[in-house]
């Protein structure tokens, strides 16, 4: 092999266990990240990468295995601090900066080391100079409150953040889900910088569940499945099929296109634009992130729905994609997450019928596979795919004729996605219509139509087979382009 | 910066009105005793304000603050007249106690409001011990700072100017502040960043308990005596003065320069009804709608900001 692997790594970690309680997060894992090389990380959620990144990164103590740091063994040593000191740096899947503070003073709070007067104009320039180097024409002004900006800028400052270097060199970047946010163009370029920071010598941990990402991206491949690694290759020794194998989630089939409906139906729901849809349609907003798609959901949703009562009869229930802002109640059990939009049709004699709650929570586990052995477990407990699927079955067991989906499947697993889409496919036959925005373009491609929006309006109408990556693409960069 | 600033703006701009009118009311306040009266009640209720806001950036609220000032006062008005070393080691403790009320609220992971709650019948029963009948007499020192007459300015202003200052300096430019703030929009990340959010936490009340000390001495200033029950009523009125100065009960929102402001005005809205000649049993009920009024207006700009 080249030299980069005969180094000793960075981190290593050997036979590193966990347990929460009697789930057995990770079991056994072996793992070096050497400089220089681009780590991919698959599996699906729950497999155990979030466990994974805990430990190198310090946040949580293996209860068996040892953690190796520049050759020398650190184990009990080991914490967010040590990991710091050692030049590692976390981007988290869900997003973890404070929404309430400026740009600049985010970087204050995640490099220690930037105190003294003026580290309000030094965090400043840094951000700046270094947001200009991996994502060219940002127009992000460091004193803007970071909860002003879209979910893709701050994506983009959390990542510049990590990338940013602050009394200690960074050496190595775990990137958990770091293009889960960030449209195509913007994802390109972080992948490049990605690519420019491994020549330059450091080392990067790519988790991601676009594959074809990992596959582009990365010099080796690690794939977990059940909190085991079962395959560490390089990553030229897989394509996407058989990485898809890897994790043991069945491969996708190019789903059947449908007949295409028949325009003489009445729309169930107008909207801006040219905005509609029918009955048993899957109704795909497409377009580059943060083109207007989230605002017109919200919009369609508050014309079905009153904000003064609290209808039995709702017209449109909501798949909200930012999980932790406006998807999951952290204090309630899965049950009560699930059965939030629904309580009016489970109530007898002004009381919730406990009994009927339950049995609506047991339905729906069974019928979107939500994995936990009890639903009365805190919805935290789950990992971000089942979260998301207790947010479906809060949805979909509405008696709404119309879903809203905003970018529902950030950050979740493939197995999972195919479970929602046989689920969605099925819904919809049975005449529910579902309006959903995806930045991914397989489940764009899913969609009986897609509206394309550029710059907050809609560009492009394209049904049935004229849905394909290349019209879609062309539609949202048109004037990019010209 | 927008949201930041619209924070400040609408605050800033209903004081303006309301004193605005008060002048009109009653040209002779427009002078440098005018102004003096008119404000002079208002310094230890910013200081309490400015204590409120430090817990509410902490996602906390304290109920304690009016029986805490209340405490404060009675010490000054005894023991630190007579014994000052004992008195300012008892102000000190105070301070401590604060600090690890902020570090049990996080180590036990409960809720501010219960153990604020509790702390404040424990500070009320300390300061009916220390001071069972209203009495005792303001040290000589705090009587002085409290009344000296500065050039130009009265000196409520400039004491206000001066605690927004260090207020804004402490909580919004420092690197400490902006930590503690962090801890109110997302612990966990301030946590995993490396920060000690104990610590911090334990720091930030200190920082509160002090505030609330100042205040308490300052009242004593001002009233020359002191009594168990002085500053109860401060609890809503802090809590109210921090939002009515654009702070937000969660998410570490917060305007130390807002807070000062915000006190000035719920001070001004007393006096103003005064100028009205309403009676007495109406003036409570008519601050409260002043509160609605001005809280109203800035909810409506909220959303349109947001709606853009």
């Amino acid at each position: 092999m080249n030299a980069a692997t005969e180094t000793v790594p960075l981190i290593e970690l050997r036979g590193a266990e966990k347990s929460y309680g009697a789930v057995r997060a990770l079991t056994g894992a072996d793992l070096a990240i050497r400089a220089g090389t681009c780590v991919g990380l698959v599996g699906h959620n729950g497999a155990g990468k979030s466990t994974l990144v805990g430990i190198l990164n310090g946040g949580v103590a293996p209860d068996r295995g040892a953690i190796v740091v520049d050759g020398v063994e650190r184990t009990g040593a080991h914490s967010i601090a040590a990991a710091r000191a050692a030049g590692l740096r976390c981007v988290f899947q869900e997003l973890s900066l404070c929404p309430n503070l400026t740009v600049a003073e985010n970087v204050r709070i995640l490099h220690a080391g930037l105190g003294g007067w003026g580290w309000r104009k030094r965090a400043g320039r840094l951000i700046v100079a270094e947001l200009d180097a991996i994502f060219p024409d940002h127009a992000i002004a460091p004193g803007r409150v970071l909860g002003d900006l879209s979910i893709s800028e701050r994506q983009m400052v959390e990542i510049a953040i990590a990338f940013l270097d602050v009394a200690a060199p960074v050496r190595a970047v775990i990137l958990d889900e770091p293009t889960s946010s960030l449209d195509g163009s913007r994802a390109a370029d972080l992948l490049a910088h990605v690519r420019r920071f491994v020549r330059r010598g450091g080392a990067v941990v790519f988790i991601s569940h676009i594959l074809s990402e990992v596959l582009s991206v990365t010099d080796r491949t690690v794939v977990m499945k059940d909190g085991r690694i079962v395959a560490d290759r390089p990553s030229t020794a897989f394509d996407v099929s058989s990485l898809v194998q890897a994790m043991g989630s069945v491969a996708r089939e190019s789903a059947a296109s449908r007949p295409l409906r028949s325009g003489a139906d009445a729309p169930i729901l107008e909207g801006p634009g040219d905005f509609k849809a029918r009955a048993g349609e899957i109704v795909g907003f497409a377009g580059l992130a943060g083109h207007g798609q989230s605002e017109a959901l919200r919009g369609l949703f508050r014309q079905g729905s009153s904000d003064w009562i609290a209808g039995h009869v709702t017209r449109a229930a909501f798949v909200a994609g930012d999980r932790q802002v406006d998807g999951v109640f952290p204090l309630w059990s899965i049950l009560w997450n699930a059965t939030a939009t629904v309580l009016p049709r489970l109530v007898r004699r002004g009381l919730i019928d406990r009994h009927a709650e339950a049995a609506f929570g047991l339905e729906w586990q069974a019928r979107i596979g939500i994995r936990t052995p009890d639903m009365a477990a805190p919805i935290l407990s789950l990992s971000g795919g089942n979260q998301q699927k207790a947010l479906f079955a809060r949805a979909l067991g509405s008696s709404a004729p119309v879903v809203l989906m905003d970018d529902p499947m950030r950050g979740v697993d493939v197995g999972t996605k195919q479970e929602v889409y046989l689920r969605l496919r099925a819904e919809a036959e049975a005449g529910r219509t579902f309006v959903w925005y995806s930045t991914e373009m397989d489940e764009i491609s899913l969609c009986d139509r897609v509206y394309v929006f550029r710059d907050r309006a809609i560009v492009a109408e394209f049904a049935g087979p004229d849905v394909t990556e290349a019209n879609v693409l062309a539609a949202s960069f048109r004037s990019a382009a010209a | 910066m927008r949201t930041d600033l619209l924070r400040v703006l609408v605050p800033a701009f209903s004081f303006a009105l309301l004193l605005g009118v008060v002048f009109w009311l009653q040209p002779r306040t427009m002078s440098y005793l005018g102004l003096n009266l008119l404000f002079n009640l208002a310094v230890p209720i910013a200081l309490a304000t400015i204590a409120q806001m430090i817990v509410i950036a902490l996602d906390d609220l304290d109920l304690s603050i009016g029986a805490f000032v209340s405490f404060c006062a009675c010490v000054t008005a005894t023991f630190l007249n007579d014994a000052p070393l004992v008195g300012a080691a008892i102000l000190l403790g105070a301070i401590g106690v604060y600090a690890l009320v902020g570090a049990v609220i996080w180590l036990r992971d409960l809720p501010s409001i219960v153990v604020s709650l509790g702390m404040s019948f424990v500070w009320s029963g300390l300061a009916v011990l220390i001071l069972p009948s209203p009495g005792g007499a303001a040290p000589e020192w705090v009587r002085a700072v409290m009344t000296v007459r500065p050039p130009v300015l009265p000196m409520a202003i400039v004491a206000s100017l001066a605690i927004a200052a260090v207020a804004h300096l402490v909580v919004m430019r420092s690197s400490f502040g902006t930590a503690l703030r962090g801890v109110g929009g997302n612990a966990r990340s301030m946590q995993r960043a490396g920060w000690s959010v104990l610590s911090l936490r334990a720091g930030a009340y200190a920082l509160a308990g002090l505030f609330g000390v100042m205040a308490g001495v300052a009242l004593v200033g001002l009233t020359t005596a002191a009594d168990a029950n002085i500053a109860l009523r401060y609890t809503l009125l802090t809590i109210a003065g921090v939002i009515l100065g654009g702070g937000e009960f969660n998410g570490g929102r917060v305007s130390a320069i807002g807070a000062v402001i915000g006190a000035l005005t719920l001070t001004l809205a007393a006096s103003f009804l005064t100028f009205l000649r309403l009676s007495n049993d109406w003036q409570i009920g008519a601050q409260g709608a002043i509160l609605i009024l001005v809280l109203a207006v800035r909810l409506v700009l909220n959303r349109r900001e947001s709606y853009r």
